[in-house]
């Protein structure tokens, strides 16, 4: 970029690259897990679908689908990036490393934690949104909305891919933890009052939206929600 | 913790040159004191290798006092060891048991080239203090003391950051072989104090360019380095660096 130099490609430029794309995919979760908690209504899924149609034909929200996917593929193209140049900065490996003693588990796993979810959103998105976007709804719900939760129930009937969003949930679980307080980190907002409401934040949001999105497979394979 | 004389068995990375491939070889050490030092063990050791023509473990040491940095092992998957707060001169074999295998390596990373076997090759530290860690003052008497007021939590932040001793520890635990810790500190200990102002935004964008360029990996904030520093330097280093780098190449105009 012109006139900024090696901003984004220095060591802080790809950081903070990472660090912006993943606080945006924060807030995304914050709607998405919202929008999604809408089958909790267990009204046959009518409030859902209304929630599902406003997301669909709100053009506000599909320009903002193209930013999504865009800050997506942004953070995966750089943490790939990332995991290799750091891998490459070691080229002799350690015979014996102690990591437990220093850090925690997560955030030496980002990158594998990352890989695992990416797996996850390749089977998700094929799931749900090419079918919403591309394949079409089959049928219609009571008030003639797109009926994207049948399209659920019967996606949960499968115990593999309940299997499979639940543990990819833990994953999400753990990539939260240490991306949400490191993401301020590298922006910079370390502060002596801030910083540990931001890592209490982090745990919190971390497991609370996990626990919810997780729910949601097993709530519909057991037949809580109809 | 132990208290008789103690049998142990050493592997150690002996490694001929930089361009040699190394690898870890076992030594048995016998009667060594609780009260020794892990250099001084090294130099019981050496002297028995010495006895028996063989070539001693060559290894980075100076002050013995834990505040020149030299000193440079990476023992058990640790840099300095076990303990916290202290460096390899400082680390003592009552740390250790009867019977212990210890390992032994140097400091692995790309800038941080192997010489021979424990002593690796630290002056990409150099360069980069040599790219901008400094302030340009003209010379002449120095000011009066108290010319220049500078508030105490102020002056005690950038006094932790100077006491970086720029062993290189931050790198060889960090999984990314990242030098950020360091580099931080080189830069809060000046961005704190009215004296490193004028050359504030030259010098995060030339350091971290200089640090970029010696090949070092890149921070994903996992704090290791933190928690493995002799001196206890904060990650609120790293943070400050980062601000001031983004205020370098965002709003100052002096792209470097």
């Amino acid at each position: 970029m012109a006139g900024f130099g090696n901003a984004f490609s220095s060591s802080i430029g790809k950081k903070l690259i990472m660090g912006i794309t993943g606080l945006f995919l924060i807030s995304f979760l914050v709607v998405h897990c919202f929008l999604n908690s809408l089958i909790f209504v267990n009204d046959g899924g009518l409030t859902f679908n209304t929630g599902a149609h406003f997301m669909a034909t709100n053009w506000l929200i599909r320009a903002m689908e193209v930013v999504l996917f865009a800050g997506l593929l942004a953070h995966i193209i750089q943490g790939f990036r990332l995991v290799f140049q750091n891998q490459s900065a070691r080229p002799v490996k350690y015979a014996v490393t102690n990591g437990s003693a220093n850090s925690k588990w997560y955030s030496r796993s980002m990158g594998l934690l990352g890989t695992l979810l990416l797996i996850f959103l390749i089977v998700h998105i094929s799931k749900f949104w090419v079918i919403s976007r591309f394949t079409g709804i089959p049928t219609v719900d009571a008030n003639g909305h797109d009926d994207m939760f049948v399209i659920m129930v019967e996606t949960f009937k499968n115990p593999f891919i309940v299997a499979l969003y639940v543990f990819s949930m833990f994953s999400l679980a753990y990539h939260l933890l240490h991306g949400f307080s490191s993401a301020f980190q590298t922006l910079g907002w370390n502060h002596k009052k801030y910083t540990p409401l931001i890592k209490a934040l982090g745990v919190w949001y971390s497991i609370i939206i996990s626990l919810i999105f997780a729910s949601m497979p097993i709530a519909m394979y057991l037949g809580l929600i109809k | 913790m132990s208290t008789g004389n103690m049998n142990l068995t050493l592997k150690i990375w002996r490694q001929k040159n930089n361009k040699a491939k190394g690898n870890l070889v076992d030594y048995k050490i016998s009667e060594v004191s609780p009260d020794m030092s892990f250099l001084e063990m090294f130099d019981v050791l050496n002297e028995d290798l010495v006895a028996k023509g063989e070539e001693p473990v060559v290894f980075d040491h100076d002050c013995r006092e834990g505040i020149c940095g030299a000193c440079s092992m990476f023992i058990n998957g640790r840099p300095h060891g076990p303990k916290e707060g202290i460096t390899t001169c400082q680390l003592h074999m009552r740390s250790f048991n009867d019977g212990d295998t210890i390992v032994v390596e140097p400091w692995r990373a790309k800038a941080f080239p192997v010489i021979k076997d424990l002593m690796v090759d630290r002056t990409a530290f150099d360069r980069i203090i040599a790219s901008g860690g400094f302030i340009s003052v003209n010379t002449g008497n120095a000011q009066d003391a108290n010319s220049l007021p500078i508030p105490k939590v102020q002056a005690d932040s950038a006094f932790e950051a100077a006491a970086c001793i720029g062993c290189g520890a931050c790198v060889a635990t960090c999984k990314n072989a990242s030098a950020m810790l360091f580099v931080s500190a080189k830069i809060s200990q000046l961005a704190q104090l009215p004296q490193g102002q004028p050359e504030r935004y030259r010098r995060v964008q030339s350091m971290v360019a200089q640090m970029d360029a010696e090949g070092f990996g890149n921070c994903t904030n996992t704090g290791a380095c933190e928690a493995e520093c002799p001196k206890g330097i904060s990650l609120e280093n790293i943070a400050r660096m980062n601000r001031d780098f983004y205020s370098a190449k965002f709003v100052s105009e002096e792209d470097i």
